[in-house]
């Protein structure tokens, strides 16, 4: 059985917290690079303009493309026969995680306490951790740093059968609507529907992982992307909100099913900056 | 048909007068930074009728917490928070002096109510342009609450800092005026 001393993990983890706040990725750019050709609004223009020369200043100069770098979030792919030795996987983990944020001067934007003493935990841990485990003997880490501005607009909803596909998206949409400029579009739309209450929000943040320019494999859920990213574009929001014709990159959804009675929704939503890197050990 | 102006800080109301919603807006001088934690500090003081560690009238603040710097750098990325979490605090700023905020998202009735009455501006940078927005950034030092770290008050030098009026003093609001023009039924 193949080895792997978790040490290794945390000079990965910490360049992907890195690597990930400084370099928005390319699909993300082709997408806002055909935005600005279809975006009407001279403002929404500006403010595409405005994203684009950051994501890629950001890049040349190695700074964070956004102040909000997030909480770390990590979803680990371990191979089930891989065997880990020489300290637990979460301590190291969130070393990375403190590493990257200190050594990367990235923002620390967690707090202890989420209600009384909200004090912050000053080095960005604890990281969220995700944890899969799957064949194979290899180590897969993806960070995706999460900002507050876009999580705070995301929402899971219980629908009932009954509801169907145009409760869906019509909650889908509608959750955009409620947004406004406040999550810093052109958005990205996390949708997870199926599993139950809490394994829907997942599926949500995991669509995000996706790359903005694949389709989904399966054909009917492949149209309902495209009919929900018609709808979004439709409100009128725009760029930062202040009217225009792009609210929104993509709409990606992830599928799991479920029990007789339920029908759970999940949107989470990602702004812009939207950042996520992958190692393989 | 949108206009482009040069202004700078201390703002008097004349200025801001002329200034409608959509207008590009670069704004020179010294702005102040404060995001939730600051707001509640300074609206507490002014409560209790206690003087306040920045002077508000004529000034503008800008709600970001910005990366630590790297050596070298005047600031790390410093783009717009949500400005929302600063609607039950801003009313009551405006009422006493302050001519301006940065930041990015919607109002509250009250605080455009406020705007208008004290003929007042509220700005939108674009969110999530960090490092462009950081280069125009030439100064920055920490003027109260250090211990607040990325939420302490900073006063910053700017210079063409670019901005676009969101909420004019008339209180015409581009949040609502331009979602409807582009809203598709």
């Amino acid at each position: 059985m193949r080895e792997l001393d978790v040490s290794e993990v945390i000079p990965q983890v910490k360049k992907l917290c890195i690597e990930a706040n400084y370099y928005i990725g390319e699909d993300v750019l082709e997408k806002l690079e055909e935005a600005l050709t279809q975006e009407e609004s001279p403002v929404g223009k500006e403010i595409l303009h405005q994203i684009l020369t950051n994501h890629r200043m950001a890049a040349k100069e190695e700074m964070p493309a956004c102040q909000d770098t997030g909480v770390a979030v990590i979803f680990v792919e371990l191979g089930q026969d891989l065997h880990l030795k020489g300290g637990d996987l979460y301590s190291a983990i969130n070393e990375g995680v403190r590493q990257g944020y200190k050594d990367g001067y990235l923002r620390k934007s967690l707090v202890d306490d989420p209600v009384i003493e909200r004090k912050n935990t000053g080095d960005n841990t604890p990281a969220i951790i995700h944890l899969d485990i799957v064949p194979g003997d290899q180590l897969k880490i993806t960070v995706a740093p999460k900002g507050g501005g876009s999580e705070n607009m995301s929402e899971v909803r219980m629908l009932t059968p009954a509801d169907g596909l145009e409760g869906v998206m019509n909650f889908v949409v509608d959750r955009v609507r409620r947004s406004g400029g406040n999550p810093c579009p052109p958005i990205i739309v996390g949708v997870g529907i199926g599993g139950n209450f809490e394994a829907c929000a997942l599926l949500a943040k995991k669509a995000l992982m996706r790359d903005l320019r694949d389709r989904h494999p399966e054909p009917k859920w492949a149209q309902v992307e495209d009919e929900l990213l018609l709808r979004i574009n439709r409100l009128g929001i725009g760029p930062m909100g202040l009217g225009g014709r792009i609210t929104a990159l993509g709409v990606k959804i992830l599928t799991l099913p479920c029990h007789i009675a339920s029908m759970p929704v999940a949107v989470n939503i990602q702004c812009h900056a939207a950042r996520h890197k992958t190692a393989v050990i | 048909m949108s206009s482009e102006y040069k202004l700078k800080t201390p703002l008097e109301k004349e200025d801001l007068a002329r200034l409608k919603i959509g207008d590009k807006v670069l704004l020179s001088g010294k702005i102040y930074t404060a995001r939730d934690a600051a707001h509640k500090r300074l609206v507490q003081l002014i409560k209790e009728g206690k003087e306040l560690p920045i002077e508000l009238e004529g000034q503008v603040i800008y709600y970001v917490g910005p990366t630590p710097p790297k050596p070298g750098q005047v600031i790390g990325s410093a783009g717009p928070t949500t400005s929302e979490r600063m609607d039950p605090y801003a009313p009551l700023l405006l009422d006493h002096g302050l001519k301006a905020m940065i930041g990015k998202g919607q109002r509250s009735n009250a605080v455009v109510e406020a705007i208008k009455r004290n003929g007042a501006v509220y700005f939108a940078a674009t969110g999530g342009v960090g490092a462009l927005l950081a280069k125009a950034v030439k100064s920055s030092r920490i003027v109260a609450y250090e211990e607040l770290g990325a939420e302490a008050i900073r006063e910053l030098e700017v210079e063409d800092f670019p901005l676009i009026v969101a909420i004019d003093a008339q209180g015409r609001d581009l949040y609502v005026e331009g979602v409807s023009q582009y809203c598709l039924p």
